[in-house]
């Protein structure tokens, strides 16, 4: 009696796990459904993201965005474009510390993003010269503040020294700090800090890599001397 | 604010999936897609106040548990003709067993807390002490529900 209902018991507890689990049954229809199960899921999870963006409850929103430097990751808040990653940084590591410093109500949502990709790729193309994009300085404290707002003044074409920067981020003699603000910069490309180049014209340090400068200063044209 | 917590990206892409069966388990395929929803939505409004160390898969399963719940009173007021049950039934396999089928039908039909165990149990493969916290209630009393849900489906179900 026990053994018989100890048996109808396993038959039924396998059932349930076929029908609801079946990734974990013997039978390849098993996997078939499982799949099914799981793109319902991820076509669920997609509507939900868009609404999430939709209706502005996240904090934060990411999206890939196509460059000549290969995929960059773009995250805004409400108040605007406040990160932009180089292909070789890693995306997770980028998030966690966003979820850190801002908000862990984080999605990805494209939608959101979409203005700030298309001008990125009119830049890359030559037919953009100065972006329209809000951006989001909640990243960017203190001294930084100074010399990345003093940066973002610099024209497209054009470049400044980094001793000229912190003189314009009123403090002459903190060229080093200003070279250390222009590194840790959160959203480089759409602040030009490319655009600073060490005392003599020389290209000096990029986060993103002295070739990726070089290029970026050479589609604006402000390298025409071959600095 | 430093929370530890990974972005609610990384949380939806985790949990999603058992999210998903469970609901499809105990409400159906129609209902499951605004449960989803509803219980994620919840899951963001309240997620900067969940402690790092938690159980999340427990605690979106408790609000995803809720939100079927309410699916259930609602679906009960507005009686659905049984004819209908089968069409909104999304989690049939290609080739669906009969007796499958009979089985998920009687899983429907059992009480709530029951019905929770046992999808708790077998669809989101939680252990006791989570479907306890899950559904509210001791882990002796989870065991209990979900032993009494058991013994309901045997009777239904041939084995």
């Amino acid at each position: 009696m026990t053994d018989r209902l100890t048996t109808e018991t396993k038959a039924i507890e396998s059932a349930l796990r076929r029908g609801a689990a079946p990734g974990r049954a013997d039978r390849s229809d098993g996997e078939i459904a499982r799949t099914a199960s799981d793109r319902g899921a991820a076509n669920a999870a997609g509507r939900l993201t868009r609404r999430i963006t939709a209706e502005g409850l996240a904090d934060v929103s990411y999206a890939p965005a196509e460059s000549p430097f290969g995929p960059l990751l773009l995250a805004a808040t409400k108040r605007g474009l406040v990160r932009l990653a180089f292909p070789e940084e890693d995306i997770d590591s980028v998030l966690e510390s966003l979820a850190q410093l801002l908000s862990p109500r984080i999605v990805e949502a494209s939608d959101s993003l979409d203005p700030a990709r298309r001008e990125l790729e009119e830049y890359f193309s030559g037919r953009r010269r100065t972006f329209g994009l809000e951006l989001d300085w909640t990243l960017i404290g203190g001294f930084g503040r100074r010399v990345l707002r003093a940066t973002s003044e610099i024209p497209y074409g054009g470049v400044l020294s980094y001793a000229e920067v912190a003189a314009d981020a009123g403090s002459p003699r903190a060229w080093r700090a200003a070279g250390n603000a222009l590194g840790a910069n959160p959203i480089p490309i759409v602040i030009p800090c490319h655009r600073v180049l060490r005392s003599g014209g020389v290209l000096g340090n990029y986060g993103g890599g002295p070739a990726r400068k070089r290029w970026l200063l050479e589609l604006e044209g402000a390298l025409r001397d071959g600095g | 604010m430093s929370t530890g917590l990974p972005p609610f990206q990384r949380f939806l892409d985790a949990h999603r999936d058992s999210v998903w069966r469970f609901l499809v388990s105990s409400v159906g395929r129609t209902d499951a897609e605004d449960c989803f929803q509803e219980t994620f939505i919840a899951a963001l409004r309240a997620y900067p106040r969940l402690r790092p160390d938690s159980n999340v898969r427990a605690w979106v399963l408790t609000i995803a548990h809720r939100k079927a719940l309410d699916a259930h009173r609602a679906r009960a007021r507005r009686a659905v003709p049984v004819a209908d049950l089968a069409a909104v039934d999304g989690r049939a396999a290609p080739s669906p067993l009969a007796r499958d089928e009979t089985l998920w039908e009687a899983v429907e039909g059992l009480p709530a807390r029951q019905r929770s165990a046992v999808v708790l149990r077998y669809v989101a493969d939680l252990p006791h002490g989570d479907i306890a916290m899950a559904i509210g209630c001791s882990e002796e009393a989870a065991r209990r529900s979900l032993h009494e849900g058991l013994t309901k489906l045997r009777k239904v179900v041939p084995a």
